[in-house]
């Protein structure tokens, strides 16, 4: 593959606001330009989506027992896959509200499709803990509070309660945010669409958006707000998550450098699902003059930044074992987890999420697609399995050698989580056909910040833009 | 472009088209130098410096929202301290019935939430949205306003506007297009 110049732009090529937007819009007013990959992936989706839906149905018919957990290994997959996905979410917040905190235009062309991703992958997270439940049909009066006949009120003082309302919030919030940034854009598609009743829909939804500065002055107050609302939100949200683990006295568990190292893992999967979807799309839908190689490169020093923070986690891990002196905390790590009947996965986890980043040092490897391609896969297994590692497999062994128990997962836990990534790229690809995959409005204004505010010239025809245009070299 | 809307004969406004956000800024500080109020611009993105050169200052969505947020967060500790401590107290490992440390993250949770929802509503609440037909749509082109043009509007209500000499001055900002748009 060649690799591109080290010092590309955020919009490459010669651009004008009317080139921007056909190359965004048109993915939603032709229709045609979804092709062949588009109806693979979707197959692939729905399958997931059937396969994800006769598990449930068989599972809430039989109850949990058709799962491989049982005592002492009560949270397996199930919890695994809940926090896997949460952490998934984690990247689309990071790149719609702390980038935008941090003064980082770049994010303007990437974060639409990741705050999808964050609320595509908490709706899947958010099924493994209702359905653990067993009987999510009544799980309402165990998670919120309301008044209620029996005269119970859930137990705030458990992790588990905060982890409701966490993510509750964190969805909601993510969900509000997404929807804030997609109303200009729905006008921008409302006034561009052919179609009449696509027009109707779109005037719908876009609440009549006139683009006046009126809106916009106080639509910037509110965009600007809620960032500054999700950036601690996305923090307390993986923190309590760890407090889930960490507030317990399990070995294994009982960490307390878990809620950083939780968010920071968050982060590190996420980033590798955002580049996971957005080195194939850029390239099926031509959007590389949107997506640069730039961007793909500083996605990927984030991703080595995270896997970082995360290897200086398992190495506290080893010491607090150590340190701590508990004789249990000590066998947990290094019988159970290093050397013991699991060590395949604590050693697979760590070349996946360990090693496989250092690449990331090398910048002929953060230009080169496929090797940042296999680099996210890697990734994204490390990061499951270091779930695996710290949540179940802490179970199998306790205070009571007697009560020690292997897991072993059945062929529903598999099925189910398989099911939620069918049910995953599903909705990714419905969102990239009928909604705006790029934000359309963000990126004219990136480029007129390219211009550095001199948009005259591009008034008549598209210009080729500056030379190192925003931030600094490489 | 007609979203149906139908036409009284009353002029609204008069329009000026323009074909960047550069020329747009200095149109309309020269507007508001001139000494228009009523005056409005139609951008595709957020023009940073607009509000300030039509003199256009509004600080009440921050002001919701913290009110909204300060709601949010009474609402959560409330709630926790109630069922805690008044309507449903349970003895858990001896830990006091209003136990603080616990109940703060709840606390934090409820304050962003409200304070989320507050920032969306009321934004949307202040611009008068939805509003699906609005008198600027009559103007010609004006499905480009989303696009790429610029339009800056001083409407009728305004105090100096002059059918013929707003017109005249519109005209010498050596905009694209002038036009008279109906209500």
């Amino acid at each position: 593959m060649p690799l591109t110049p080290l010092n590309d732009r955020m919009i490459t090529g010669e651009q004008s606001y009317a080139t921007i937007d056909q190359s965004i819009s048109s993915m939603i007013t032709d229709q045609k330009r979804h092709t062949r990959p588009w109806f693979i992936m979707f197959l692939i989706g729905i399958m997931g989506t059937g396969l994800l839906g006769c598990t449930i149905t068989w599972l809430v018919y039989q109850g949990v027992g058709v799962w491989g957990n049982n005592v002492p290994t009560a949270w397996a997959f199930d919890i695994v896959n809940f926090v896997w996905w949460i952490g998934i979410g984690h990247a689309g917040t990071l790149i719609s509200a702390i980038l935008l905190l941090l003064r980082q235009p770049w994010r303007n062309s990437i974060n639409r499709f990741s705050e999808a991703m964050t609320i595509f992958a908490v709706m899947c997270a958010g099924m493994f803990p209702l359905l653990h439940t067993g009987r999510p049909w009544v799980a309402i009066y165990w998670l919120f509070p309301y008044p209620n006949i029996m005269a119970l009120w859930p137990q705030f003082r458990s992790p588990l309660m905060w982890d409701v309302f966490a993510v509750s919030t964190y969805f909601t919030v993510s969900l509000l945010f997404w929807f804030l940034g997609l109303v200009p854009d729905f006008a921008t598609l409302r006034d561009q669409s052919k179609n009449k009743f696509a027009k109707v829909l779109l005037a719908i939804v876009c609440l009549g958006w006139r683009g006046s500065n009126r809106h916009w002055h106080r639509y910037e107050q509110a965009y600007l707000i809620l960032a500054g609302l999700s950036t601690p939100l996305v923090l307390s949200v993986h923190s309590i998550v760890s407090f889930d683990f960490a507030s317990s006295i399990v070995p294994g568990w009982n960490v307390t450098v878990f809620p950083p190292y939780f968010v920071a893992g968050a982060v590190f999967a996420g980033f590798a699902m955002v580049l996971t979807f957005a080195i194939p799309i850029r390239k099926i839908y031509k959007l590389e003059h949107l997506i640069t190689a730039r961007h793909i490169d500083w996605m990927a020093k984030i991703t080595l930044a995270t896997g970082l923070i995360v290897a200086y986690g398992y190495t506290l891990e080893l010491f607090y074992a150590w340190y701590s002196g508990n004789p249990h905390e000590w066998d947990m790590t290094f019988y159970r987890r290093i050397t013991g009947p699991y060590s395949w996965a604590y050693w697979s986890l760590i070349v996946c999420n360990v090693v496989a980043p250092q690449a990331f040092w090398f910048p002929w490897c953060r230009r080169n697609l496929t090797v940042v391609m296999i680099v996210c896969q890697f990734v994204s297994v490390g990061m499951w399995l270091e779930r695996f590692v710290i949540i179940p497999m802490s179970l199998t062994a306790n205070y009571l050698p007697s009560a020690n128990r292997m897991y072993y997962p059945t062929v529903w836990d598999f099925a189910m989580f398989g099911g939620t990534i069918g049910f995953f790229i599903m909705l990714m690809f419905l969102f990239i056909r009928f909604m705006p995959v790029i934000n359309i409005f963000e990126v004219k204004d990136l480029l007129y910040k390219m211009l550095g505010n001199k948009d005259a010239q591009i008034g008549e025809a598209p210009v080729e833009l500056p030379e190192p245009a925003l931030g600094r070299s490489v | 472009m007609s979203y149906g809307g139908s036409s009284t004969g009353e002029t609204y406004a008069l329009v000026a088209e323009f074909a960047s956000a550069e020329e747009l800024l200095v149109a309309a500080e020269k507007v508001s130098q001139e000494g228009y109020r009523e005056v409005d611009a139609y951008t595709p993105f957020p023009v940073h410096g607009l509000s300030d050169a039509l003199r256009f200052h509004d600080v009440k969505v921050p002001w919701f929202i913290i009110c909204g947020g300060l709601c949010g967060g009474f609402f959560g500790f409330t709630l926790q301290w109630y069922t805690a401590t008044i309507d449903y107290p349970l003895n858990v490992g001896g830990k006091p019935f209003n136990s603080l440390p616990s109940f703060f993250p709840v606390t934090f949770e409820c304050t962003i939430l409200f304070s989320a929802l507050t920032a969306l509503i009321s934004m949307f609440a202040l611009n008068g949205l939805p509003k699906p037909y609005h008198s600027i749509f009559n103007t010609p082109g004006f499905e480009r306003a989303s696009k790429d043009r610029f339009f800056l509007a001083i409407e009728k209500s305004d105090a100096k506007y002059d059918p013929e000499a707003t017109r005249v001055f519109l005209a010498s900002l050596s905009p694209l297009a002038v036009s008279e748009v109906e209500e």
